[in-house]
């Protein structure tokens, strides 16, 4: 019976938990690693990206993204839209042809793989025969030219697939036609480029690697022209009235050709240019022309540099009548296009948009000076790389305003750029494709990331584009090596070429003392503590006006007078002693310096209390930004600890050092011996014994583990992983104080009562604080996390978030619970008096530590008023867990990141509503969400394109196409291919991907910090 | 590492002061540390000081970890005299009302007083055998051999009780291979395995596991289809008591079962003595019992056949917490049994505990993993 009502229970709670609990990988934010591939279909306004792990990701206006994934590993090397259609077609490396599309279901468009295509050439031929290396969707929508390594071009129709044979143009009867006297006429190589006639359908220009470029008519499958040109050909283009071609060489040259009549059979080259020219230059890869309504043409291209002087540049040149610019970009240039105006997109170019490896950018051509837009996705998250990130959920519309405005000022050098909600932008973004249809986000989020060079970047998280709004820069109150004014706006006058620099990806950091470390917000009051690496804390304020002074750096002494103590990492960060112009944003008032200056590792901040509290490897600090004053220090170090005391690792670990530092461990042991344990012959015993498997050790043993009890003599110890404040019931349960918490990596928490003087004396009354209590956890374990929950068991809310009333107020009726997170398991303490109460054990039961944690609120999807707080965990496994507070019981798992991507876990940060952002490559940030009542995902539709007749006349290049042609395929007659794959997938499949994820972590320092603790463990 | 805290300095090097109870009374003496006598003497001094003649006595010690040790014949009373800082605090009681027992897990003993009780009537010891042995449960437990009755023959369950040890428990493992038999034939799996032994560590010293070992479980979990580090870490969270169920390399030393006592149901009905103390491991036969109220609650993930209760039963793991108040007492422990793990239950012990943890020095209290730095 008993048994039963359980039963009952159990079910009834397994119900409440599918309400409250849902997983869900929803959209990934910023740029895509590795891009190899790009592709814009102007009738659509979509904008398509390729990348080497197969992913092919499509943009429209700002929240339009779909993504799609090959089942094949292999890079996306082109990518062309159908003209008109909602179809495109992907080229992999693997030789394989995609058909994909935008399948409208429920209102919503997916993407989706309807087809897949691998050319077959006639038995026996050579591989390289059918190898495609050009790609022409042809404008009637209904051919596929594919050119071949081995010269011949195939004629497939789409989207079938269906190879039409006799359509081929092999390369005999090409090579049968072309004149005698042609230098290259015994090996024309292979097809490098197809361009279709904008005003004749049926004319196709085929471009061979070798010069040589035949102009074909489709439809009577004969020549009628040939173009001898002598230099390894790059790429073609037909200007738009059919009458010219532009061909663009190997050396840096370029080509304009007549097209003429069909009586003409031989065309002298019009007009031939080196831009770059005397000395020998690199290829132009890439050449575009575009008219414009009134005046000169555009001319862009890519390449071309002087080999000798600028061969490492990544250049794209844009000449328009006298102006003439070489646009300089951080890395390699992977594609470009231009948007054109008009209602068809048939009028002026209005922008350039460029993928670079590390980036998208977008040029405004109708502006005065082609100033950069903005973008509004695609952001480069890695432009310097992430440290840190930090997320601040339901921002009030106060600090939002100000925010948004002190950003608008920094990308005042920029065209405006079309944010949601703005009015009248000058030029707004430029790629409109499809609608969103996603509700409103129900808040305004803000995710901080700390990045190497100083920066802490603001994004607007609230929905699925990831904006930047606003740039906040630590460096400025350091000296730093680099100057100041060095990069960006160089250009000399005079210089040739005429270089400009643009794009934002910068991965050199001045100083790796910048990187930031811990951030901490405060939504109300708008102060903002941001701590780095060379152990400074900056207090920051947020000031609307600009604002010049100095900063007084503060040292705080963690040491405590602790003897023994030789740091030999990194010196501290000199402080510009005169005077600095801040501008308008947040500005630092104060700034803490920790002594010795190592990496900060524990930040928090309580406004209401005008309080910091910060830790490193040494010990914890309180200050109190009010008064300038330091309130507390307090020195964790083992002394025994040699690590904490000598400083960071160097990145790459001697193996001479580690071999002294071994001995050194060893004498030491051995001299403690001899003082103290002479006779002792089981010391002495156990002293051989770690003596030989510390040798052991420094052999290339095979892969093995220590199984060893965790001890205070383990390294980083003292390192203070967690701290928290609390206003709670700590000394006696009728009276609650404020308190401040610490948990250490060697499993220690120490508790503080913090006094603070009445409000009206709060600037002359000193804080004061007093030790109060110590928990050692007899596992010491690392602790991770350490919250209070009130008599309701709730977690007590934010400071601040009362009186704004947010929140309601703490029950200070009942007892309080202290809950601490170690690493590998969950313990709820009773308030004042700490007892055990409840535990949850984790690594004992299943091996999984816990790397990162967070409270977060979880709304039941079905009914409004119905919610739980609880703790959402992501374990060293990659799973998340949500432990229910205040029971600590297991609620629901799901596996989230690969256990082996290692930078993907350290980077993980949980939202107060339980979602989460991880890294999933330098440059990405996946977006989770494990509540069922808050998803943030793309909600789009992207109709078919709707055409009328003018457009025959005036056609954009790539799908210019008269109406009569076009046939209508949304009633999409091939089957659905299988369901959406989630592009992190791919990425983590790949090893180079995630050998670099493992470069990139070594030179983490949060995860330098994990790294050797987990050896400490080991 | 500093010895000389041990001895404050402004007593005598050489006199031992001893603080003896016996009941409610308290006797207060010194005994010159460089010549302590022998047993008998101390003996009679002890009844001679209390003045109870013709009392037979069990006389124990707490030793510097806080462990109640016995003192009966000569060496224990010499290393109890010799390991005395600054105070040797002796407790007596009459053999016919012991209540109490020695060793480590004092507190876990208690449950068995009942049996002993039974078992060691004072009329049995009456008659005093001519050599005095002590009892196994006046020795430390440093591993033994469990669940033999549940187990196949080819497997070995070992329980290390790293508690109180200074020793390490001194062993690595790695990846590898075995082979299994499936329906489908023979199968190559990956297993985990003992790959080395740290000469003079716990593991080494029990004797019961050796290199090329296959672990098996680890406090009850099967490790099978987890990875190294996975097991690393199980292993080191349940390094305070770790049970490893192992497949010997070496098959022939295998405990040979007698009758036919296999399976789940032997549990109850066989090794009625060896498991009373270890029921936190042989869970396999408890869990029909046990298991039907807790499993229930159990996470999913937990094995349902471990029982969350006995998660919470293992008095090992208790945490310590100081009170560090403005104004009360320098120390002030909760009284809580949660925070003193390793301690009797008894008043005065917990008073002598919190007295030597402030003298012993701090170094060898971290080593235990008792006591925080203040």
């Amino acid at each position: 019976m008993k048994r039963f009502r359980r039963h009952g229970q159990e079910s009834q709670r397994d119900r409440l938990k599918q309400e409250l609990f849902q997983f869900n990988k929803t959209v990934e934010h910023g740029f895509p690693h590795q891009p190899s591939a790009l592709g814009y279909s102007p009738s659509l306004q979509l904008l398509a990206i390729g990348t080497r792990s197969g992913a092919i990701k499509l943009y429209g206006a700002p929240g339009v993204e779909f993504m799609g994934l090959h089942d094949e590993n292999a890079a996306v090397t082109q990518v062309h839209f159908l003209p008109h259609q909602v179809e495109l077609v992907t080229l992999l490396d693997d030789n394989s042809l995609h058909m994909w599309t935008l399948k409208a279901h429920k209102g919503l468009s997916e993407l989706l793989e309807i087809g897949r295509f691998t050319l077959t050439g006639p038995p026996g031929a050579p591989p390289s025969v059918t190898r495609v290396t050009a790609v022409l969707a042809h404008s009637s929508g209904e051919l596929l030219l594919l050119g071949t390594e081995g010269g011949h071009v195939f004629i497939v129709e789409v989207p079938g697939f269906r190879e039409l044979e006799e359509r081929n143009i092999s390369l005999d009867q090409v090579a049968s036609s072309v004149p005698d006297d042609y230098i290259g006429r015994r090996n024309l190589e292979h097809v490098e480029t197809l361009q279709e006639n904008p005003v004749d359908p049926n004319q196709v220009v085929i471009g061979y690697g070798r010069g040589l470029m035949v102009i074909w008519n489709l439809e009577k499958q004969q020549a009628i022209q040939h173009i001898p040109a002598t230099q390894q050909l790059e790429s073609m283009w037909w200007t738009e009235d059919g009458g010219h071609l532009l061909s663009s060489h190997s050396d840096g040259s370029y080509c304009r050709w007549m097209a003429g009549g069909e009586d003409m059979n031989e065309e002298e080259e019009e007009k031939s240019d080196i831009p770059y020219g005397h000395f020998p230059c690199k290829a132009i890869s890439k050449i575009i022309q575009l008219p414009t309504e009134k005046g000169p043409p555009f001319l862009l291209f890519s390449g071309g540099m002087p080999r000798a002087s600028y061969g490492d540049r990544h250049c794209i040149t844009v000449i328009h009548s006298k102006t003439h610019v070489a646009l300089d970009f951080t890395s390699r240039i992977i594609d470009f296009f231009a948007i054109r105006g008009g209602p068809q997109h048939t009028g002026d170019p209005s922008a350039l948009v460029v993928l670079v490896e590390e980036e998208l950018v977008v040029i405004d051509l109708q502006t005065e000076g082609w100033p950069v837009i903005q973008t509004p996705y695609l952001v480069p998250l890695h432009s310097s790389a992430i440290t840190c990130s930090h997320h601040v959920s339901a921002i009030p519309l106060k600090l939002w305003e100000r925010v948004l405005a002190a950003g608008d000022l920094q990308s005042k050098h920029y065209s405006k750029e079309a944010r949601p909600g703005q009015k009248l932008p000058l030029q707004p973004w430029p790629i409109t494709g499809g609608q969103n249809l996603a509700p409103d986000p129900p808040q305004r989020d803000l995710l901080l990331t700390g990045h190497e060079d100083g920066t802490v970047r603001f994004w607007d998280a609230s929905g699925v584009c990831l904006c930047p709004m606003y740039k906040l820069s630590t460096s400025g109150v350091f000296h730093t090596d680099a100057d100041p004014n060095d990069n960006m706006n160089q250009g000399t006058e005079g210089e040739w070429p005429p270089f400009r620099k643009v794009g934002c990806f910068d991965p050199y950091s001045d100083d790796p003392r910048l990187g930031v470390q811990k951030i901490h917000l405060c939504k109300y009051s708008g102060y903002l503590a941001v701590a780095g690496t060379a152990g400074q804390i900056l207090m920051l304020e947020l000031n609307d006006e600009a604002a010049e002074h100095t900063v007084e750096a503060k040292v705080v002494d963690l040491l405590q007078g602790q003897e023994g103590f030789r740091w030999k990492g990194h010196t501290q960060l000199d402080v510009r002693e005169e005077p600095v112009l801040f501008p308008p944003g947040f500005q630092p008032f104060t700034l803490v310096q920790c002594q010795p200056p190592a990496v900060v590792t524990a930040l928090t901040l309580h406004s209401e209390w005008k309080l910091v509290a910060f830790g490193t490897s040494h010990g914890f600090g309180l200050y109190d930004y009010q008064q300038w004053n330091n309130v507390l220090v307090k020195c964790t170090l083992n002394p025994s600890d040699q690590l904490a005391m000598e400083g960071p690792l160097s990145r790459v670990k001697s193996i001479k050092k580690s071999l002294r530092q071994s001995f050194r461990r060893i004498r030491r042991s051995r001299v403690s011996l001899r003082k103290h344990h002479v006779n002792n012959a089981a010391k002495l015993q156990d002293a051989n014994a770690r003596l030989e498997a510390e040798l052991a050790e420094m052999e290339l043993a095979p892969v093995q583990r220590k199984i060893e009890a965790r001890s205070s003599d383990d390294s980083f110890t003292g390192l203070v992983r967690t701290i928290y404040f609390a206003d709670t019931f700590l000394s006696d349960s009728s009276h609650n104080t404020p308190s401040l918490w610490a948990g250490t990596n060697g499993g220690c928490v120490f508790a503080y009562m913090l006094r603070l003087p009445a409000a009206e004396r709060r600037t002359d009354e000193l804080v004061t604080a007093q030790p109060a209590k110590e928990i050692q956890l007899m596992h010491r374990a690392p602790v991770v996390g350490i919250v209070v929950l009130d008599g309701h068991g709730a977690p007590l809310p934010e400071p601040l978030e009362v009186a704004h009333d947010l929140a309601r107020s703490p029950d200070m009726q009942g007892s309080h619970h202290l809950v601490v997170i170690s690493e590998e398991q969950f313990k709820v303490f009773t308030l004042p008096k700490v007892s055990a109460k409840m535990k949850l054990k984790l690594t004992a039961v299943d091996g999984s530590r816990v790397r990162r944690v967070g409270v977060a609120w979880f709304g039941s999807s079905r009914s409004e008023d119905y919610g739980e707080s609880g703790l959402v965990v992501l374990t060293n496994q990659g799973d998340v867990h949500v432990v229910s507070l205040p029971t600590v019981k297991m609620q629901v798992h799901y596996p989230c990141v690969r256990r082996e991507d290692v930078s993907g876990i350290a980077s993980c940060v949980f939202t107060k509503h339980g979602q989460g952002f991880y890294l999933i490559s330098p440059s990405e940030f996946e977006r989770f969400s494990l509540s069922a009542r808050y998803l943030v995902e793309p909600r789009c539709l992207v109709e078919v394109p709707f055409r009328t007749g003018s457009a025959t006349q005036r056609r954009p290049q790539p799908d210019g196409v008269s109406s009569a042609h076009r046939i209508t395929t949304q009633d999409g007659e091939a089957a659905e291919s299988a369901a959406r794959r989630v592009m992190e997938h791919a990425l983590l499949n790949d090893e180079k991907v995630l050998q670099e994820i493992q470069k990139s972590l070594e030179g983490e320092q949060t995860s330098l910090l994990e790294n050797n603790v987990k050896n400490a463990v080991a | 590492m500093n010895k000389s805290h041990r001895v404050p300095s402004n007593r005598s090097l050489s006199a031992v002061e001893v603080k003896s109870k016996f009941g409610a009374e308290f006797r207060r003496f010194s005994l010159d540390r460089s010549k302590p006598g022998r047993f008998d003497e101390f003996y009679g001094l002890l009844q001679h000081v209390h003045r109870i003649p013709n009392v037979d006595l069990l006389v124990g010690y707490a030793d510097v970890h806080g462990d109640l040790l016995p003192i009966n014949n000569d060496d224990n009373y010499h290393k109890a005299i010799s390991t005395a800082s600054p105070l040797l605090r002796l407790f007596l009681q009459r053999k016919e009302e012991a209540d109490y027992t020695f060793g480590t897990n004092s507190l876990t003993r208690k449950k068995n007083t009942v049996l002993s009780a039974v078992l060691l009537r004072p009329d049995a010891n009456r008659k005093k055998p001519p050599v005095l042995i002590s009892l196994p449960r006046d020795f430390r437990p440093v591993s033994s051999i469990i669940d033999v009755d549940i187990l196949p023959e080819t497997h070995r369950r070992v329980r290390l009780y790293k508690h109180g040890q200074e020793k390490p428990l001194g062993f690595y493992i790695r990846d590898g291979s075995s082979v299994r038999v499936t329906p489908q034939g023979l199968e190559k799996v990956p297993g985990i395995f003992i790959s080395r032994m740290v000469p003079g560590g716990l593991a080494e010293s029990t004797g019961l596991l050796a290199v090329n070992d296959e672990v098996l479980e680890v406090n009850g979990i099967e490790v099978a289809g987890k990875s190294l580090d996975q097991v690393t870490d199980m292993m080191i969270a349940n390094s305070h008591n770790l049970i490893i169920t192992v497949k010997p390399a070496n098959q022939r030393n295998n405990v040979v079962r007698t009758g036919g006592g296999g399976g789940g149901g032997g549990g109850t009905a066989s090794g009625s003595s060896g498991r009373s103390s270890d029921s936190g491991a042989s869970y396999y036969g408890y869990s029909a019992l046990s298991g039907v109220g807790a499993a229930a609650s159990a996470p999913s993930h937990i094995i349902q056949n471990f029982p969350a209760g006995e998660l919470e039963s293992d008095e090992d793991d208790e945490d310590l917490v100081i009170e560090v108040g403005g104004e009360a007492e320098p120390i002030r422990r909760t009284l809580s049994n949660y925070s003193m793990p390793s301690l009797p239950r008894y008043e005065p012990h917990l008073n002598l505990r919190a007295a030597s943890a402030l003298s012993i020095n701090r170094r060898s209290l971290e080593e235990e993993g008792t006591v925080i730095t203040l």
